[in-house]
């Protein structure tokens, strides 16, 4: 087996392939910088609460049009932006934190989803409607993962300035202009939109670990904003190229494999980054010295 | 009212020839038909697992306990089918009786376990019977493994029900017959089909016992359990082989992820055939109500995909 057959010859021969890595890399190129905002917002886990908070409203699309990927998509969604709302709200009317009030929702929200899916009957099936594979892209879910990574980024352009300004102080951007609650609410939308349109082509774990391990792996190499949502960005496009291969050569499932080289580079970081554990412990800092 | 009433008295005066359906419950809906086949009138079957669910990974819920509570009998299939029976069998404290209808069957491990065994361990189902891990469940795929089913009804209903015992034993007699009708007729239906070309795929390859009694291959993206997930490997291959074979049908499952096979559909331009029935029968109205009908259904769907029409 020569090289070309090893690293690009499954792409090439097989047309499910090359669209999972084409989905996997939309999604990586839309999620990341997401999650890069996510984490410096110290909201890292809400991307797997909002998981659990879309179930009802792609549950209700179900029950009304059938397995049409749109409806679903768009009670997902729906469902998302409800919860992430009201928890936003809560946190702000009352002396409740959005951590707090956003697993109280999403909670709420994911009993309402499973008691939905079991009045149905069939949970599995659902289940399975729901989630998808990312073996399994065809045009319609390819499309939507394009639909949603162009809004995604050019949505994040236009707020990039005060998104950034609210990450650092939310305070200080607040006494500045009017702008820090439609930017919070804008970003919450972006937020659900990435996961919904992730859940439906790729699955669950493929979403949320496409959107938090690239962001948290970039972290321990550099610190600029731009910087860190390029690292992301070229880490979660790696993960999915080298998780494919995996899956491909080694016959394992595909999404988790994606997942686990994430985790393998950002475990990776975490100890030889350029801000990872062996250089700020062992290393002495240069200036200590001098 | 009245009328009721002079049932159960007359029920009472002439023993228990009137008597009120005696309450069994079956634990998913083909082994549900099969009972009221042979129970007739004289047992009232509940089904927990119901038509287009997966008793795969069923969550009993506490209805299903209340009902199991009133039994005289419980019907499951065992083979390791029913992942969740050992905790609601201890859950409801269930005295009963319960039957195992698969008992007698000749089992076979699943294909993949097989492929990985083969070399050092051949008789692994052999020696250890009671490990039940590898065996694949879905034995009622093959009507003669229907008889079986149907005779250990039999029994254990002339057990729980001595009186009833010749009823039971004329219904199971007539049912077995029509159950040995129907296995000839899809015996001479599948030999018009060339051998070389009995090659289908199905996104759950529920059909190892149907393979074996009617010499059609069966080939799966997804393993066993609705719970595993597909390889870019497992895929590949099938592509690859769809291709080289020439497999003109695919068939879709009534409950696995349809879209696997549309993809592998459209990359190889096979025909998708449709829903074929494995685990679970369909709502009265979809045509797949009955274990026979089942049959019927899935025969009338792989033939003419098979012959390429």
């Amino acid at each position: 087996m020569n090289l070309f057959d090893l690293l690009v010859g499954p792409f090439v021969s097989y047309g499910f392939m090359s669209r999972a890595l084409v989905g996997a890399v939309v999604i990586a190129l839309s999620a990341a910088p997401v999650g890069v905002f996510l984490m410096l917002r110290r909201m890292s886990l809400s991307g797997d609460a909002m998981a659990h908070a879309i179930l009802p409203g792609a549950g209700v699309g179900f029950l009304i049009a059938g397995l049409e990927i749109l409806p679903m998509t768009l009670g997902g969604f729906a469902a998302g932006l409800v919860v992430a709302l009201l928890a936003g709200l809560v946190s702000r009317l009352t002396i409740q934190r959005e951590d707090t009030s956003l697993a109280a929702f999403y909670l709420i929200s994911l009993a309402l989803g499973v008691m939905l899916v079991s009045l149905r009957g069939s949970s599995v099936d659902l289940m399975h409607v729901l989630f998808g594979t990312v073996l399994a892209l065809n045009n319609d879910a390819l499309i939507m993962i394009g639909a949603v990574a162009t809004i995604s980024l050019v949505a994040l352009a236009l707020i990039w300035r005060p998104l950034f300004a609210e990450c650092l102080d939310p305070n200080f951007l607040r006494s500045v202009s009017g702008a820090g609650q439609p930017v919070h609410l804008i970003f919450l939308a972006l937020v659900v939109l990435n996961l919904v349109g992730g859940f439906q082509a790729l699955g669950t774990l493929l979403a949320v670990g496409l959107m938090m391990l690239p962001a948290a792996a970039a972290r321990f190499w550099v610190r600029g904003l731009e910087a860190l949502c390029l690292v992301a960005v070229t880490i979660g496009v790696a993960s999915s190229y080298l998780g494919l291969l995996l899956s491909f050569h080694l016959s394992v499932p595909s999404g988790p494999a994606i997942i686990l080289v994430a985790g393998a580079i950002y475990l990776l970081s975490l100890l030889i980054g350029n801000r990872g554990v062996i250089r700020t412990r062992l290393v002495p800092p240069r200036h200590r010295i001098a | 009212m009245r009328a009721l009433l002079a049932t159960i008295s007359l029920a009472l005066l002439t023993g228990t020839a009137f008597a009120a359906p005696i309450p069994v419950v079956a634990s998913f809906s083909i082994l549900g038909d099969m009972v009221q086949q042979v129970g007739g009138d004289r047992v009232a079957v509940t089904t927990i697992v119901g038509p287009n669910a997966d008793t795969h990974v069923y969550e009993p819920k506490p209805q299903d306990a209340a009902v199991l509570g009133e039994a005289r009998a419980f019907f499951v299939n065992g083979l390791g089918f029913e992942g969740w029976l050992e905790r609601l069998v201890d859950a409801t404290g269930f005295k009963g009786a319960v039957v195992t209808v698969s008992d007698g069957v000749k089992t076979h491990e699943m294909p993949e376990e097989e492929d990985e065994r083969e070399e050092h361990d051949h008789d692994h189902a052999e020696e250890h019977g009671h490990h039940h891990e590898g065996l694949d469940p879905h034995a009622w795929q093959s009507l003669g493994n229907g008889l079986i089913y149907v005779s250990n009804i039999k029994e254990a209903l002339c057990q729980i029900d001595v009186e009833g015992c010749a009823t039971y034993t004329a219904n199971a007699e007539a049912y077995s017959a029509q159950i040995a009708a129907l296995d000839a007729e899809v015996k001479a239906a599948i030999a018009a089909v060339p051998q070389e070309e009995r090659k289908v795929i199905t996104t759950h390859d529920a059909f190892g016992y149907f393979a074996e009694a009617y010499g059609v291959t069966f080939m799966a993206p997804e393993g066993i359990s609705t719970d595993s997930e597909a390889s870019a490997a497992d895929v590949a291959k099938l592509i690859d082989q769809v291709k080289h074979d020439g497999v003109k049908a695919l068939f879709i499952e009534n409950m696995s992820d349809p879209r696997l096979v549309q993809q592998i559909a459209a990359e190889t331009g096979a025909k998708l055939g449709g829903a074929l029935y494995a685990d679970a029968l369909s709502e009265p109205d979809q045509g797949a109500a009955t274990y026979l009908d089942m049959f019927r259904q899935n025969i009338a769907l792989l033939v003419p995909a098979l012959l390429g029409q």
